[in-house]
């Protein structure tokens, strides 16, 4: 069983020994030394303090047995912390012993075994190393040759390179039975919609008014503080159908600026009122919620991929991965006092897509 | 050989002796032929290194996510229907939200253990990732992927890319904020796309984002196709490892012809079986002490609220990070069509990265044209271009990985967010340069350190004074075995630009005599026999 005393010269021996075409194999850049050093074989086998001290081999033997006790401990108290410690109703300590008390039995009953076994196998198997010849992965020749030989026959008998018109029609079968597949998958998505045009509208109308995100309560311009921000949803849009992917588009970030901060352009001078605007709150590099408002920059921030936009200046972005400034919701104030969208958004909100423009 | 010997008696005297084992082992092979297997397999040798149980760790690993994710299946309801949350976990206690989410709270908090298994999924999931990681680094650096390995390199590269897959499926499951959110910018990123994006995110989420179908969806993927794939993948990866026998390190008696190890009957399978049990082990003790992805504190999916320093789990990282990178307004409207480079350029350059990754073993093949099988690992010092190119890797993938954080970094370190996403602009690009010529100066100087060692021996530390007063270190000579270590490798020289047989220089030629000569021209040729002695005269 002991191989570890072979010696240099038996090795040397193997590696001259013919193993077929390997040995004509180009070496491409190697510089294959003539006077290279020699294998000096394996080195003289070393005991361990197990083979020649009885009483550690007792010791470790000890310790292998304990090993595996300790791993029946180990299981045998993670089923009894199942019992000990139940998950109380609304009591979050309780959840939390359940967890680390079974756990720690777990890890126990896995850890007494592996470490167990690892140690007998170190300390007390037999640690004598053993050799494997190597044989080149290719096949021999004659196996080489027989498998050619079989192709060949294949091909003969089947007429498969002769009979071209059958094999290539079979071809054209097999490359085109999947495809109806692929067609299939096209319910994935209901028809009768237009995703462009889905993506280009969203929940606000001319007169919807503007309400506090989540609770929906109605927002008075008279609410809305200097500095502060509000993150705003459609009135009524829990009462919708698809209530989430109407949110996903429709969500607005409400800001009010001292009036003379703003530059406003010539065209969206209307959009605001008394330096209250709105934006979308949808991220237009991929759509995250730009949550972050820093009321001394006017500056908002997406806090996924870190775009900056300047409020001041109709949320052109200053920096980050996004390129285009936050979609401007128009707004005013109706007879009441509250806010009101003047229309829709007058661009797609939200992140890019091919055919945006 | 005599192992062959061994085997072949183990298994004939099973087959002999009496007793309820023979008897059943004799019952098993007259209907199976066991005993074959047995005879092949059982005394296969494998190699012993540190390193080599990162694949185990990765191997064992994946088997503790099926098991666990197995105990979740059976709780989980992939569902995107609103309920009312009713559980024990009080503060979310009537709070709207999907049956995904509500059922992911009852595993972790009224099913008694669940919350355990629960973590040790995603824990197991992250060594999982991280041990295929640094399994490649292993290979990588060790040339491992060298002929005959090259196709396993494949395999396990595509291991690697579905475990990225499996993870980030499973990640979106919960369907709570964080998850959404990634799910949110997977939709952003998508639509980014030309042509095709628009009506691939409309047909994943089956109408507009969020939808009610992506959790199950993305189910189905996590549970059934991905994994079957992952365990065809990981089969025809282990089968490689049987056919090509294990790599081994260079060391005395150790040749290309041969492996020296550890029979798997009976220490190899000691270990390895124990090593399970001791990653299992340590999965469950870190589930039940550090608690992972706590959604009860995210809350359920709500397109509105998103939280600061917001991150995805960090194999991905790399993903957003490359996404965090890109300048401001890369975006262009030609043709009417929105080109958005900022989501493009990202997917362009890890793609690219991916596929030199993927195609590399084939590539040093090229360069080298050296067609025989290795299976004597490098050392990484002796192949310092592949080294100095792999560091290269790790920085670039290392800049993009850290960007992911880049608020975090800024706000932890007290820096400015621009000034650190500059910095890591930066790193990205310059980086590599950097890393690779250090990486390479240094796998230079250790090479040259080797051979001072192998041909004049190590300081000893002890200062002998010469009869003419001169003082001098001694320098002990290494022992044959320990310089067999140093000397036992091969360099390369750059290929020299020749005319073909048609006296022509093709291009291709050229390109290869380039990429050998910026491979190859630095080398340290291993010490020679003829040295060694010169050498010892000489001092």
């Amino acid at each position: 069983m002991a191989h570890d005393d072979n010696s240099g010269a038996e090795l040397a021996a193997a590696a001259s020994s013919d193993h077929g075409p390997e040995n004509n194999v180009s070496t491409g850049t190697a510089v294959v030394a003539n006077d290279a050093v020699e294998n000096p074989g394996f080195p003289p086998h070393r005991q361990r303090v197990t083979d020649l001290n009885p009483k550690k081999e007792r010791t470790a033997e000890r310790t292998v047995y304990t090993l595996f006790y300790l791993s029946i401990i180990g299981s045998v108290w993670a089923i009894a912390a199942y019992m000990l410690f139940p998950i109380e109703p609304e009591n979050l300590l309780s959840v939390r012993l359940n967890n680390l008390f079974i756990g720690v039995g777990v890890a126990l009953a896995l850890l007494g075994i592996g470490i167990g076994a690892v140690h007998w196998a170190k300390a007390l198997m037999a640690d004598h190393e053993t050799i494997d010849e190597r044989h080149p992965v290719r096949g021999t020749d004659e196996t080489r040759a027989r498998a050619v030989e079989i192709f060949e026959t294949a091909n003969e008998e089947s007429g498969f390179g002769r009979r071209t018109l059958i094999r290539n029609s079979l071809l054209g079968a097999l490359v085109a039975f999947p495809l109806p597949a692929v067609v299939l998958f096209r319910g994935l998505a209901p028809e009768g919609q237009d995703p462009v045009a889905l993506l280009n509208e969203t929940a606000w109308e001319a007169g919807t008014r503007l309400a506090r995100d989540p609770s929906g309560v109605p927002i008075k311009a008279s609410d809305v503080t200097l500095g502060s921000a509000f993150h705003v949803i459609p009135e009524g849009l829990s009462e919708m159908d698809h209530m989430l992917e109407e949110k996903a588009k429709a969500i607005v970030l409400l800001m009010r600026l001292k009036p003379e901060d703003l530059n406003e352009r010539e065209d969206r001078k209307g959009w605001s009122y008394d330096g209250i605007v709105a934006y979308s709150k949808v991220c237009t590099h991929v759509g995250c919620p730009v949550a972050l408002y820093e009321q001394q920059t006017h500056h908002l921030l997406c806090p996924c991929h870190q775009s900056q936009f300047d409020v001041t200046n109709h949320c052109a972005v200053i920096f980050g991965p996004a390129a285009r400034p936050l979609p401007q919701l128009p707004i005013a104030v109706d007879d009441e006092g509250y806010l009101i969208a003047q229309s829709d958004f007058q661009e797609a909100v939200g992140p890019s897509f091919w055919e945006r423009h | 050989m005599s192992t062959a010997t061994a085997s072949q008696a183990s298994a004939s005297t099973a087959k002999k002796s009496g007793g309820f084992t023979g008897k059943a082992a004799n019952y098993l092979d007259e209907r199976t032929s066991i005993s074959g297997a047995v005879k092949e397999f059982g005394r296969k040798v494998f190699p012993d290194h540190w390193s080599f149980l990162l694949g185990e760790v990765a191997l064992f690993s994946f088997v503790v996510i099926l098991l666990t994710g197995s105990f979740l299946t059976f709780f989980f309801q992939a569902s995107m229907a609103e309920v009312h949350y009713d559980g024990s976990y009080v503060p979310l206690k009537g709070v709207e939200m999907s049956i995904a989410m509500a059922s992911t709270l009852d595993i972790s908090f009224d099913i008694r253990g669940g919350l355990l298994v629960r973590q040790m999924h995603h824990w197991a999931a992250l060594l999982f990732v991280a041990s295929i990681g640094l399994h490649m680094l292993r290979v990588f650096f060790t040339g491992a992927f060298r002929k005959p390995r090259e196709l396993n390199w494949v395999i396990g590269f595509v291991l690697f890319i579905l475990a990225m897959a499996e993870g980030f499926t499973g990640y979106s499951l919960p369907d709570d904020v964080l998850s959404g959110n990634g799910l949110r910018i997977i939709d952003g990123i998508i639509k980014g796309i030309p042509l095709v994006g628009t009506w691939i995110s409309f047909l994943l989420f089956g109408g507009e984002f969020p939808g009610t179908a992506i959790v199950g969806r993305l189910y189905t993927l996590h549970i059934l196709l991905l994994p079957a794939i992952l365990v065809l993948f990981l089969a025809l990866h282990l089968v490689f490892v049987i056919v090509h026998k294990h790599t081994q390190y260079a060391g005395p008696g150790r040749t290309e012809k041969n492996v020296v190890g550890f029979p798997i009957l009976p220490v190899y399978a000691a270990k390895a079986g124990g090593f399970f049990f001791i990653v299992f082990g340590v999965i469950a003790l870190i589930a039940s002490f550090f608690t992972i992805n706590p959604i009860w504190n995210y809350g359920p999916y709500d397109p509105s609220p998103v939280s600061a320093g917001t991150q995805p789990d960090w194999y991905i990282g790399f993903a957003d990070g490359a996404l965090r990178l890109v300048p401001p307004h890369w975006e262009f409207v030609l043709f009417d069509r929105t080109w958005s480079f900022n989501i493009l350029a990202p997917l362009i350059i890890i793609g690219i990265f991916i596929v030199l990754v993927l195609i590399y073993p084939f590539i040093e093949a090229w360069i080298t044209g050296d067609k025989r099988e290795h299976h004597i690992l490098d050392r990484p010092r002796n192949a310092p271009t592949r080294t100095a190119i792999g560091a290269a890797g790790v920085t670039f993938y290392a800049a993009m990985w850290a960007a992911a954080s880049s608020d975090l970094i800024a706000t932890h370190f007290h820096l400015t967010m621009e000034g650190v996403i500059h910095a890591l602009q930066a790193m990205l690009i310059l980086g590599p340069f950097v890393a690779y010529f250090i990486t390479k100066r240094v796998c230079l100087a250790l090479q040259k350190k080797d051979r001072e060692i192998a041909l004049h021996g190590f300081e000893s530390g002890r200062i002998v004074r010469l009869p003419g007063g001169e003082f001098i270190e001694v320098h002990e000579p290494l022992d044959e075995y320990e310089r067999w270590r140093l000397v036992s490798f091969e360099s390369h020289a750059p290929v020299i630009l020749r005319p073909n047989a048609e006296g022509k220089i093709t291009n291709k030629a050229r390109l290869r005599s380039a990429l050998s000569r910026w491979f190859f021209e630095d080398r340290i040729a291993p010490a020679t026999k003829k040295e060694l002695e010169s050498g010892h005269d000489g001092h």
